[in-house]
């Protein structure tokens, strides 16, 4: 008997443990996060889910959010369509997340829109494709710049500086041709030329063929698009043919690797990127270099790893969701109607404004044009 | 820039990448003519070679001179390893058996080099400066001028080994008629063996020589594998000159279509010629027919 009763106390001592943590969880702001975080790009999602795995902490030591804590479910999509879809699925039907963070490429955001749309289910992006906020979708909002104003601020520069020849240079990549495509749109906004249109292979060990081609032409700078290691040798080919235009190169250069694997080759090249990657050089009296120090310190010392701004992309989605959380509770339309509503957020890739009719919130002057002096990125002098 | 300089520079761009593939190509035939096998895993080695060097040079700081030979070694003995661990103990089995096996152990060289260095791009520094020779209007950096002659030391020292030294002729005569050579006393096993360490380390040794020009990440060996690939085949398989001379060709094409026509349609015009060759002749562009018979394909 006694035993019996042993055993029936710690049935009942159990079943109230589950009773609590189920109470628990219910009063938990549950989001998700899908991000490549194995995989071809695991060097974007890793960043994204630590980013995101850290704030979430640091909103539930500070008392969560009007004292409810927020609950992280992170799946990880490997880069796969597939594995997106599937995960995303998941975090809706059975986690049943308010919102979700990702997914990391935008390949994999295209896929998961319209499981979003349908789940009625707020999405916010990290991948940089244009086509992800144009047009607009009620659900789906992203943080990355958009290439558009990459090209925007490369043909601005250019202007400035008296260059009205260019020579595109590209990887035959979707990262590349869409870069390629907004050259070519907005040459004629810019009054540039281009008069040489050159592309590459993204596993491609020499393009000096395609340099000497517009080495032959009278083109007054190349601009080259691409995010594999390949813009390193176009560098090097560069200095190689003994070429002594200037190189542009995308958002893509944003990666401190590229520069030492180019080396000296990489001196002077002028780029496109948000400001997280030359912190040191952004003045203080830039609204963003508050938050952009304390990503910085707060990630470098927590991981210790550079910081990137792919992390950056997740912190901001982040944030603006946990402000929106703040405002609407757990309420689905609530929630998307605050981040569609909000302006003058200062994140780590510019000050967002969001709007019916824009969903990413960034205009050009997100980007900060940079330039490579002595191995380090550094802003660009007037 | 004049357009006899343009021309003069796409030549020097394709001898360069041309001679990349040649070094690839014979490791392919070095194997090919020992074993029958097509081994996938050959473009692996030079990314291999490449990657180690970078890791003895960038990280430990050993010194060039001492980094590269180190690195083409170690390639080397992974060859004879992969040889002794994956080829060798499947006595019987058919030819595509083992290709399918060096597929996998260039999956699992991939892999274990991007678990190791992740998935970034490395460099080394140039053997002899970066600063480029100017040349009737061209350029050419001094590195360039390094892998012809490391492609031309190769070819010259795989001639003398395989018509001066014993080892050498034992080796062809395995490649002749196994069974022959097995039974005038030659040790087919490590004539094997000694093949697949041969062809790893000649492509460590290209892998050394082209990272200071074209970088080396974890992935860099599969296209030049398919390149190199197809400058044997193009050459005729196991026929080494002609491995050099196609390597050379393809190099050639790459960089007249980049220049003259579109970079876009580069690698598309280097395959079709190489589709045609394999239509018209089969063997190769420099086979005779007799020796076409006697291969066995």
């Amino acid at each position: 008997m006694k035993r019996v009763m042993a055993i029936l106390t710690i049935l009942i001592a159990f079943s109230a443990a589950s009773c609590l943590e189920a109470k628990d969880k219910k009063q938990s702001y549950k989001i998700g996060g899908v991000f490549a975080i194995t995989g071809p790009a695991s060097f974007l999602g890793e960043p994204e889910r630590n980013t995101m795995l850290m704030i979430v902490d640091m909103v539930n030591a500070q008392g969560g959010i009007n004292g409810v804590p927020l609950e992280a479910f992170i799946e990880d999509s490997v880069g796969d369509e597939t594995k997106a879809v599937n995960a995303v699925k998941k975090l809706i039907n059975s986690d049943k997340v308010l919102a979700i963070i990702g997914t990391t490429r935008s390949g994999t955001t295209m896929a998961v829109i319209p499981i979003v749309e349908k789940a009625e289910t707020p999405l916010i992006s990290c991948a940089a494709a244009e086509t992800i906020v144009n047009p607009v979708r009620k659900w789906v909002f992203k943080t990355p710049q958009l290439d558009r104003h990459a090209a925007d601020r490369i043909y601005g520069t250019m202007r400035d500086r008296g260059i009205s020849r260019v020579a595109v240079m590209s990887a035959t990549t979707g990262f590349g041709s869409a870069g390629r495509e907004q050259l070519q749109n907005l040459a004629q906004t810019y009054g540039m030329k281009i008069v040489a249109d050159e592309t590459y292979g993204p596993k491609d060990t020499d393009m000096t063929a395609q340099l000497t081609k517009i080495k032959g032409t009278n083109a007054q700078a190349v601009v080259n698009w691409s995010i594999v290691p390949a813009q390193a040798i176009v560098a090097k080919n560069m200095r190689q043919l003994g070429m002594t235009i200037p190189l542009y190169q995308s958002h893509g250069f944003g990666n401190i690797k590229y520069v030492e694997a180019a080396g000296s080759a990489a001196e002077g090249i002028i780029f496109p990127a948000g400001r997280l990657l030359a912190v040191d050089t952004v003045p203080d009296s830039n609204p963003q270099k508050k938050v952009l120090v304390e990503y910085k310190t707060l990630y470098e010392s927590k991981f210790d790893d550079p910081v990137s701004t792919f992390g950056g992309h997740a912190w901001d989605a982040t944030w603006i969701l946990v402000e929106a959380l703040k405002k609407a509770g757990a309420d689905k339309e609530g929630i998307r109607k605050s981040i569609e509503n909000t302006k003058g957020f200062v994140g780590t890739g510019g000050v967002f404004n969001f709007s019916k009719t824009d969903h990413c919130g960034l205009g050009p002057e997100a980007f900060e044009m940079l330039v490579v002096n002595n191995g380090k990125f550094v802003v660009l002098g007037q | 820039m004049s357009f006899a300089s343009q021309l003069l520079q796409y030549t020097l761009s394709g001898i360069t990448i041309g001679s990349i593939y040649a070094l690839v190509a014979i490791g392919f035939n070095i194997i090919y003519n020992s074993t029958g096998i097509i081994n996938l895993a050959q473009g692996d080695f030079v990314m291999l070679g490449g990657m180690i060097a970078v890791f003895f040079h960038n990280t430990l700081h050993f010194p060039l001179v001492a980094s590269g030979p180190i690195a083409a070694l170690i390639v080397a003995l992974i060859g004879i390893l992969f040889e002794r661990f994956a080829i060798h103990p499947l006595k019987n089995a058919s030819v595509i058996t083992l290709v399918i096996i060096t597929i996998a152990a260039s999956i699992l060289f991939k892999g274990g080099a991007m678990f190791l260095w992740g998935k970034d791009a490395y460099s080394l520094p140039s053997f002899s400066g970066d600063e480029p020779i100017r040349f009737l209007g061209a350029t050419i950096l001094p590195q360039t001028i390094w892998i012809i002659c490391v492609l031309l030391f190769i070819v010259a020292a795989l001639v003398c080994f395989f018509r001066y030294t014993m080892v050498g002729r034992a080796m062809k005569a395995c490649s002749y008629n196994k069974r022959a050579a097995n039974i005038v006393g030659i040790n087919v096993n490590n004539m094997v063996m000694l093949s697949f360490g041969l062809s790893a380390l000649i492509g460590g040794i290209a892998g050394v020589i082209i990272t200071p020009i074209s970088l080396i990440e974890y992935e860099k060996g599969s296209l030049l594998g398919l390149k190199g690939f197809g400058a044997a085949v193009f050459g005729g398989l196991g026929n080494m000159g002609g491995a050099v001379a196609a390597g050379i060709l393809i190099g050639l094409l790459e960089s007249y279509s980049a220049g003259l026509l579109s970079s876009g349609y580069k690698d598309a015009v280097a395959l079709i010629i190489l589709l045609l060759v394999l239509f018209f002749r089969p063997g190769g562009i420099f086979a005779r027919k007799e020796v076409q018979k006697l291969k066995h394909y």
